[in-house]
């Protein structure tokens, strides 16, 4: 019977029985997560992504902060309603540059994967300081206190570096330019020109109306950006998956 | 075990531990073939469905299948489903839709579907609008309340700059731009209250007509019943979209309002915006 007659060694160590069972898992490991590294179409390739501008990196911070991941997910699935509702679905590349992705299991409020320009500055504003007196059956609580926190620029190259680490492609030119692209974006009479060739897309006005870059700036910038990245008018997806 | 008679002798699999030894069942035959039946099962899967990874992609699968195709062939199936009546809504004269009955039904129900989905989060679920988003089951229209007037402002927004054709129109901000003094803002805020019944300080009002009348008139009329064309507001009615209280007035005049809409013939197809232009012309309101 050979092999198969030897489990009693293995039945009788737990030592070796620890090593084979972490062989066979990280086997079956390999066979699942492998391939996504090397497939050529894991992430198709989408024309029109781009890393996160600096303020909008900020928002993004704050979004993760406040959790907002844990009744709004970033995902639009693939069926009819889910489009018809949110927008074309969401697709790999539209998130390759999120640390962690923003996806979420779970919609306590509507998915946000396309929110971008879906409703005014002073909508947000609104909705984000007091959501029931735009939504009355609304359940998210508020977060006006966003407008009186006050973002420094001291951290926001470092940030970006951070993300640089584990693979967002921000270049030299991107990180000297970290503050001032940062500082610019809510500058209504600044000149935005350095910040759209780097970051073509991105939304550049006082999001709030208020003097000073607040974490309401921040957030707002990030969610009007969101989902607008790719020009689904040119986008022809590719249909194998 | 020991205490109950066996029916059928039935080796042990010849482990000890300290004593106890296990017998060597064979596996029920049901089992047994149910699972080999799962085995095979799962080879047709990953023949007929994506599933293996090769180089650049995983094999296709013999049925064609993929999510993506899926919903769209479930879209286009909706879409055809409605081709002919969806057609007949974009190209329609609107002001015709109402005499159609078949038209005006589906119109109406589709304007809805389209309305809850896009439209509620500001305007209200009921349409009754919020602090700085208008009421459309009135009678009380910045910029018109006919069906076409209605269906361009959906087409194409207010004050958005993704649109060149959108609404536009921009009250001075009459404090902050220091057009008017302090003390001119609260006689043209006491004159604008008494048009509509609310009655002021009648000195101040006096003085306010005059302020209103170098300032406010050519956009809001000489008799503050406002001008549709400019999006100017009727002063006269009592109905208010950012609060008629004097203290608001003043915020109103000083600094202005400006608010916003979202062109629709962006993400909205054009039946979809002639729907729900007829769903809101039917909500009470429509000329």
């Amino acid at each position: 019977m050979g092999i198969l007659d030897k489990h009693k060694i293995l039945e009788t160590n737990a030592s070796l029985l620890f090593v084979f069972a972490f062989l066979v898992v990280t086997i079956g490991g390999i066979v699942e997560i492998a391939p996504l590294f090397w497939l050529e179409n894991t992430i198709e390739e989408v024309e029109g992504v781009r890393p996160y501008s600096p303020l909008e990196l900020q928002g993004r911070e704050v979004y993760i902060r406040e959790g907002c991941y844990v009744c709004h997910s970033q995902m639009i699935r693939p069926m009819r309603d889910e489009v018809e509702r949110y927008g074309h679905y969401s697709l790999a590349a539209e998130s390759m540059y999120d640390h962690p992705f923003q996806w979420g299991s779970k919609r306590t409020g509507p998915d946000l994967a396309r929110v971008g320009g879906r409703y005014s500055d002073e909508w947000h504003l609104d909705h984000l300081r007091h959501p029931q007196s735009v939504v009355p059956e609304s359940v998210m609580p508020k977060y006006g206190f966003l407008e009186n926190r006050l973002l420094e620029s001291t951290h926001v190259r470092e940030l970006m570096e951070t993300n640089a680490i584990v693979g967002v492609p921000y270049t030299e030119e991107m990180l000297e330019n970290a503050v001032a692209d940062f500082e610019v974006q809510i500058d209504p009479w600044g000149d935005t020109d350095g910040l759209l060739e780097r970051y073509p897309g991105a939304q550049a006005r006082n999001f709030d109306g208020q003097p000073g870059i607040s974490e309401m700036d921040a957030l707002i910038a990030y969610l009007q950006m969101l989902g607008t990245l790719v020009d689904f008018s040119t986008f022809t997806p590719d249909a194998s998956r | 075990m020991s205490n109950k008679p066996e029916k059928k002798e039935v080796e042990t699999t010849g482990h000890s531990w300290d004593g106890i030894e296990e017998f060597n069942n064979p596996l029920p035959r049901w089992w047994l073939w149910t699972f080999y039946a799962c085995i095979f099962w799962g080879v047709l899967y990953t023949i007929a469905y994506p599933a293996w990874p090769l180089l650049s992609g995983a094999t296709p699968g013999v049925l064609g299948y993929s999510t993506r195709g899926q919903v769209a062939a479930e879209i286009a199936a909706v879409d055809e489903a409605n081709a002919g009546i969806n057609e007949q809504l974009a190209s329609a004269d609107l002001t015709q839709i109402s005499a159609n009955p078949e038209l005006q039904s589906y119109a109406t129900n589709a304007g809805a579907a389209v309305f809850r989905t896009w439209c509620a989060q500001c305007h209200g679920s009921g349409a009754a609008g919020a602090k700085g988003y208008p009421n459309l089951l009135d009678d009380d229209w910045l910029w018109g309340g006919s069906i076409e007037d209605i269906h361009a402002t959906i087409a194409h927004g207010i004050r958005n700059e993704t649109d060149a054709d959108a609404r536009f129109s921009q009250m001075p901000a009459f404090g902050t731009d220091e057009l008017l003094e302090k003390e001119q803002i609260a006689q043209v805020v006491n004159y604008v209250m008494s048009l509509s019944g609310e009655a002021q300080n009648p000195e101040m009002i006096a003085e306010g007509a005059v302020v209103y009348e170098e300032n406010c008139a050519a956009c809001h009329a000489d008799d503050g019943t406002g001008d549709r064309t400019q999006g100017a507001p009727n002063l006269t009615d009592a109905i208010w979209l950012y609060g008629g209280d004097y203290d608001t007035l003043v915020t109103t005049v000083s600094q202005a309002r400006y608010g916003v809409m979202p062109n629709w013939n962006a993400r909205l197809s054009d039946a979809e915006v002639a729907a729900v232009a007829t769903y809101v012309h039917g909500l009470g309101g429509g000329e």
